[in-house]
């Protein structure tokens, strides 16, 4: 495979293609937001962050930090010359804190200097006064839900009488669970360049997967018009969720620099700052009841579920629905009542981060399915299969969608057959009767993800392409590249449309002066809305220049000849002439023509609905489906443990460009893995974040790829409405690595005498899976076991 | 000694004084702000993510007998130190920018890419491409190295660089296809012409340097070190700087004045004293000491195995190690536990410790003022006709590769002849306590004992008596405690049921059980 080979493909589209940016990444020539050469005399920023979790400012003194020669200005709230928040749309976060501050790292003044070194050197001569709030900092979900305090309102999806169900159950269980947070890491931290211009007007660089939105932010900080402000998204050094809204911060700080200063104004986060400032995946506290009946039949099930939401609203609320969305994974619940708030804590602000809750709500009814299988003796995969969405009455979802087209049971077959997954088990039990020390542990993992955003209006997408007379094309469109690929796939569908060579076309930034009022890159939606604004727009150009290249082959009608000609690699042909036509010629030909060069494309996703408050809708388009087969080994004297061997079968409808799909696959289930089995977020107990740096956070080396490690994509499947057959990608295969916790659970139940996992704190820490060993054999309670995970 | 006004280095192929440039400069700051080579990346500034990695030429050394480039986090390394050493960035490898200085804005670079390039982009190994210049710089190691035989290599050679984005698979496979290729070009130009005498005095010439408010002396001798101290008695020496480095990149101190001892010969090298005593210079890079362990001392060996990453052991040293004192070090038990001998010296002698002697406190030291560690003594051979000693060395963290320990252990017991009675027992633990520290009521229990679970499980209750382990964000004290008993259980196990030394590839655990 190479580059050239795929400019010379009919239609790139289908095929696997390298990643549009692969040699500029490895010749070191991308270039990042801090990567941008500054104007002349740039300044840099610096936010000086909060020491106290909850207090009341009293007096910010900056007199000695400005004494230093070449420190330009220290902003606090009080200069903010329009509207002091940062929120998406929740209005409840102001970008400096003005009288109180609410968690550590909080913002209270921006340092504006000649230097970086000389900005850290007066952040620490600010003097911040902070006098005690009579109410002590809130630092767990466990004390919100004790003092009451919550953001936005309870969201409660129910069908029938649970109660009842659960009364008459065969087997019934509860428990409580917690999962963790996870920091996105990103490889590149956030970074802003503010340029200022002539007549108030703005041009920011911004690490963001939102222009739009930064956009909007900032004109409203400044008390200005969005039109004022043109916000250009280079590519970014990884997003994962964490710069869906937490970009707006930064560039906005970096504008009022400019708007202080009139000079360009450059704000780059040390990994530090990134990690103590910048929200979180949310932990979730959740406490449930279940009923099986002996089939291991999942009868009715009652969740209860909080999250850590952290000191501001941000995404917190549509995370939490996306929670509930998910609390079914592939299963159908026939009655239910499920409940869901967000905590407020004084923690930074957890935030949007890949499956956007839906991997902690799936996280839930695993775990009952795992232990359902557990108490009842049954292979878990059997027991999960049984409950699989199935024919009407069976195929209706928690919240009243009708799960059409599904795919569980299908993949469920290949995968179990070419995994060898029954014969692996019976293998592995006689493994762990015969080994003292290592156990081994296999499971399968299945995943249903719903695909569109769940606030319906977000679902809408734009383009611009332009065409230029010698026939080269600048494709423009509103979804941000942030290494998923979604620019790799835009040209193969912009190249298919046109019929032209990947040659032929520029992709260019994604910015707020070509596509305006665009939605975040998120939600897996990516290429699902913005393939289909590309492709709109260069139908309409196709359209325009068909007449052109019919006249130009000589037709006395054009028009009635449109529909036999031919675009494809750059050369336009007609059945009956023998000479082609190329594109550049074509292109000179209607601009002598005067024909309009330039198109826009829109598309919003037709038919999704959803009423909160009833717990009612069609939040969905699609799902997205996929399974993993995932086998550990752990050492029980240690709770080290590994995985081993990993094979996926992952639906992405007929993939746009399946190496790109497989290379989101792949990382989407490394990341996975690193959240349930490695990555710890841990607090002091006044509210400092301890693990603020790689040396101690700890997301997956390059070993803890598993030895086997086998992704395919479910054949034959494309996806009715969805652009070019296609399905979403970016989250789902982050939910397969939930089986990490059902492979561990059958390794460590080895040492229970009944089989039984009562105790397993996530993440899965070498010193968690001991405790869990240790509860197995009798010598840890689950209560001390899980005391230590507890959000 | 040769000696130079001022410092400069070679950064692809172009030389650059240093005269200006304050010595507290990280050579990513270098590269980035005087340089505006953008490619090298900040992802921590703290040798913990690779995406600064930079790759340094380096002459033959005690462990390679040929000229090799070696992987280094440029985030850590403090540019003066560099002198005369030529430095290769990701923007160095594409052959007509030989020099490397053409920004890459305005102009794509069409000159082929360097194998290792093509091979990466080939396997979509970036995606964000953050990473990458990173990547590709550890790879560029690997591609010139004849030494990578076993498939643990490449993970070792790899783990220090972070990717948040592909999962690894497609790099450890482009890693794996270039893997000793060698391909003709200027980088394998440099590494087949020997270096010249004149070259080689140029590299090793000594200075001193005054940049604004910071000094910074490169002795290249021993003698020349004492002079240059008493010039400057306030001066702290920096050998590879992977730990003091995070004094100026993390807490952004300003170290005033500092002395430069890792290429100080008499420091750089190791021999045999006798049939049994082994040398090692302090300052000899740990990937050099973990090349020659293999064969030498297998417990160092394990231990090396899962120490920080390629690029911290192509850097940081063996004498950094143990005078930093950290009680989480992974050295120190391994050398408490094999009973080495320090070697000290001072301006005015040199004398030897036993290393138990040298860990006196939290991160303190038997040094006196103005004292160095020159080598460290380990004996081989510990078995004889009437004994047989077994050796070996555990680490556990929260991930394997790449991390410090929660704790640590190395275990060295000599058994009589028929392996039935316990003659000697050093039982030494990190992360245990204040200080690296042998568990003498342990092994107590042990000495004169017979070689069996029983006995062995006295002594795991009497590791409650030598340690009250502290909770941290590591692990917590239950773990800790927990699993230093359990650590002592395994190497039992492993012993008396004769498993291997070795780790092998990808092993899930510190642990040798695998077939038990
Ligand atoms: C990312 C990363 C991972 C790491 N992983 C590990 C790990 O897994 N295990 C572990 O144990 N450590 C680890 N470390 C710590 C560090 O790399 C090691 O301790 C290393 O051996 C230090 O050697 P150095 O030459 O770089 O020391 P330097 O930083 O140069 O020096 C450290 C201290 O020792 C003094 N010193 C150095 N040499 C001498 C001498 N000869 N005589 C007297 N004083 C001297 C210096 O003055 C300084 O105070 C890691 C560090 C990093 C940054
Ligand atoms: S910047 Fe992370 S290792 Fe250097
Ligand atoms: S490609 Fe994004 S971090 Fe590696």
């Amino acid at each position: 495979m190479s580059q050239t080979m795929n400019n010379e493909l009919k239609s790139p589209l289908h095929h696997d293609a390298l990643h549009e940016s692969g040699f500029l990444h490895a010749k070191g020539e991308a270039r990042y937001v801090d990567d941008l050469p500054l104007p002349p005399h740039t300044l840099w920023a610096y936010p000086v962050q909060s020491t106290q979790a909850h207090a009341r400012i009293k007096q910010i003194d900056t007199s000695a930090a400005l004494a230093l020669e070449g420190v330009v200005a220290i902003l606090t709230a009080q200069n903010i010359p329009g509207v002091n928040d940062a929120s998406a749309f929740a209005h409840d976060e102001p970008l400096l804190a003005s009288n109180k501050v609410e968690y550590i790292g909080h913002p209270v003044a921006c340092v504006y200097a000649t230097s970086l070194e000389l900005c850290r050197k007066a952040a620490r001569l600010v003097q911040v006064d902070y006098a005690e709030l009579s109410e002590s900092p809130i630092l767990s979900i466990r004390e919100a839900i004790e003092r009451n305090a919550f953001h936005g309102t309870p969201h409660i999806m129910q069908r029938g009488d649970a109660e009842q169900v659960l009364a008459s159950a065969d087997l019934k269980l509860s428990g409580v669970f917690d999962s963790g947070a996870q920091d996105h890491f990103y490889l590149e931290t956030h970074a802003a360049l503010s340029i200022p211009l002539e007549r108030g007007r703005y041009q920011i660089y911004s690490s963001t997967q939102h222009p739009s939105e930064v956009q909007a932010k900032v004109a409203e900080v400044l008390g200005i018009k969005r039109s004022n402000i043109v916000i250009e998204a280079p590519r970014m050094g990884g997003g994962f969720g964490g710069k869906e809204t937490q970009g707006n911060h930064f560039a906005m700080l970096a504008a009022l620099g400019s708007y202080a200063t009139g000079r360009a104004v450059k704000l780059w986060l040390n990994r530090d700052q990134d990690m103590m400032i910048t929200g979180k995946r949310h932990p979730f506290y959740s406490s449930y009841e279940a009923g099986f009946n002996q089939k291991g039949e999942l009868l009715a099930l009652k969740v209860d579920v909080i999250a850590n939401g952290g000191w501001a609203e941000d995404l917190s609320s549509a995370i939490l629905d996306r929670c509930l969305f998910h609390l079914d994974n592939p299963y159908f619940i026939p009655t239910l009542h499920f409940r869901g708030r967000v905590a407020k804590t004084n923690l930074p602000s957890n935030t949007a981060f890949r499956g956007f809750g839906g991997p902690q709500g799936a996280l839930i009814i695993e775990e009952v399915m795992n232990r359902g299988a557990e108490h009842l003796a049954m292979d878990p995969a059997e027991l999960k299969r049984r409950n699989f969405y199935g024919e009407a009455p069976r195929n209706v979802t928690p919240y009243g969608q009708v799960v059409l087209a599904d795919r569980s049971a299908r993949i469920y077959d290949e995968l179990i057959k070419s995994s060898d997954y029954q014969k692996r088990r019976a293998e592995i039990d006689t493994w762990n009767q015969q080994h003292p020390w290592i156990k081994r542990g296999l499971a399968y993992q299945a995943v249903k993800f719903g695909i569109s955003f769940t606030a319906s209006h977000l679902n809408q997408a734009g383009a611009l392409v332009m065409i230029y007379a010698d026939g080269s094309v600048q494709l423009n469109h509103g979804g941000t590249e942030m290494g998923q690929g979604l620019h790799s796939k835009m040209l193969s569908i912009c190249a298919h449309e046109l019929g032209v060579t990947l040659d032929h076309i520029r992709m260019m930034n994604t910015a707020t002066d070509k596509v305006p009022n665009t939605s975040a890159t998120a939600a897996s939606s990516g290429s699902d809305l913005n393939g289909q604004a590309v492709a709109i727009a260069c139908r309409k150009l196709k359209a325009r220049l068909k007449p052109v290249a019919a006249a130009a082959f000589g037709f006395a009608d054009p028009e009635a000849e449109v529909d036999h000609l031919h675009f494809e690699g750059g050369v336009v042909s007609h059945p009956q002439r023998e000479e082609k036509l190329s594109f550049e010629d074509l292109c000179q030909a209607a601009y002598m023509s005067q024909v309009s060069l330039s198109a826009t494309g829109f598309y919003r996703t037709p038919n999704i609905h959803y009423d909160r408050s009833a717990g009612r809708g069609k939040p969905f388009h699609y799902f997205s489906y996929g399974a993993a087969v995932l086998e550990v080994e752990l050492n029980g004297l240690t709770g080290e443990h590994r995985v081993t061997q990993v094979d996926i079968l992952h639906d992405v409808g007929r993939s746009l460009v399946p190496s790109i799909d497989r290379g989101q696959v792949e990382g989407g289930f490394i990341q996975g893995l690193g959240w349930l089995t490695r990555e710890e977020l841990k607090f002091s107990d006044t509210g400092v974040l301890l693990t603020h740096s790689p040396d101690t956070y700890k997301i997956p080396a390059l070993g803890e790829a598993p030895k086997h490690f086998k992704v395919s994509l479910l054949s034959d499947a494309d996806q009715p409405d969805v652009i070019h057959g296609s399905k979403a990608v970016g989250e789902p295969p982050f939910l397969l690595a939930l089986g990490v916790l059902g492979a561990l659970r059958h390794a460590v139940a080895s040492y229970h005498p009944e089989k039984r996992v009562e105790a397993l704190a996530i993440p899965c820490t070498p010193e968690a899976v001991l405790a869990s060993v240790a509860v197995a054999q009798g010598r840890l309670s689950p209560e001390q076991a899980l005391k230590r995970a507890q959000g | 000694m040769k000696q130079v006004n001022d410092p400069y280095i070679y950064i692809n192929e172009q030389k650059f004084s240093l005269a200006q440039i304050r010595p507290n400069t990280t050579l990513l700051r270098f590269l980035r702000d005087e340089l505006g080579l953008m490619g090298t990346k900040e992802g921590c500034a703290e040798g913990d993510c690779g995406a600064c990695t930079v790759v340094a030429y380096e002459p033959k050394s005690v462990a390679y007998q040929e000229a090799t480039y070696r992987a280094l986090n440029s985030c850590l390394l403090l540019t003066p130190s560099l002198h005369g050493r030529h430095i290769y960035t990701v923007e160095g490898l594409v052959e007509r920018e030989r020099g490397g200085f053409h920004s890459g804005l305005g102009r794509e670079s069409q000159a082929p890419a360097h194998p290792v390039q093509s091979a990466l982009v080939e396997k979509l190994g970036s995606q964000c491409g953050y990473c990458t210049p990173g990547v590709i710089m550890s790879m560029t190691e690997a591609c010139y190295r004849k030494d990578l035989k076993e498939a643990w290599q490449i993970d070792d050679q790899l783990c220090g660089n972070l990717c948040r984005c592909t999962g690894y698979r497609p790099i450890q496979e482009a890693s794996e296809s270039i893997a000793g290729l060698r391909p003709q070009g200027p980088l394998l130009e440099r590494l087949e012409n020997e270096e010249s005498a004149e070259q080689q005095a140029e590299r090793l010439a000594e200075f001193s340097q005054e940049v604004q408010d910071q000094q910074f002396f490169r002795p290249t001798t021993l003698s020349s070190l004492w002079s240059m101290w008493a010039q400057s008695p306030q001066a702290e020496l920096v050998a590879g700087g992977t730990d003091l480095g995070l004094r100026i990149t993390k807490r952004f101190e300003t170290i005033k004045a500092l002395i430069s001892i890792d290429q100080i010969q008499e420091l750089r090298s190791t021999k045999m004293l006798d049939e049994q005593w082994w040398s090692i210079g302090a300052a000899v890079p740990l990937s050099d000491v973990e090349a020659l362990a293999k064969d030498k001392l297998p417990a160092l060996e394990r231990m090396l195995r899962f120490f920080g990453a390629r690029q911290i052991k192509n850097r940081g040293t063996l004498g950094g190690n143990l005078c930093t004192a950290s009680p989480i070090g992974d050295m120190p038990p391994v050398l408490l536990a094999l009973g080495a001998r320090l070697r000290l010296a001072s301006a005015q002698g040199e004398r030897t410790v036993s290393v138990d002697e040298f860990f006196i406190d939290y991160r303190k030291t038997a040094l006196k003022k103005h004292e160095i560690l020159k080598a460290v003594e380990l004996p081989l051979n510990s078995s004889s006709a009437q004994n047989i000693t077994h050796q070996r060395a555990y680490k556990v963290s929260k991930r394997q590769e790449l991390d410090i320990s929660s704790i640590s252990a190395c275990f060295s017991i000599t058994l009589s002849e028929d392996q039935s009675q316990i003659i000697q027992a050093r039982l030494a633990y990190g992360g245990m306590a204040a200080t690296p520290k042998r568990a003498t009521q342990a092994e107590q229990v042990l000495i004169g004992q017979a070689w069996s679970l029983e006995s062995i499980q006295q002594a795991m209750q009497a590791l409650k008596e030598d340690f009250s382990p502290i909770s941290d964000h590591r692990a917590s004290a239950w773990y800790r405690a927990e699993v230093a008993q359990n650590l002592l259980h395994g190497f039992w196990l492993e012993v008396s049921h004769g498993a291997p030394e070795r780790l092998p590839y990808r092993p899930s655990s510190t642990l040798n059980l695998a077939d038990l």
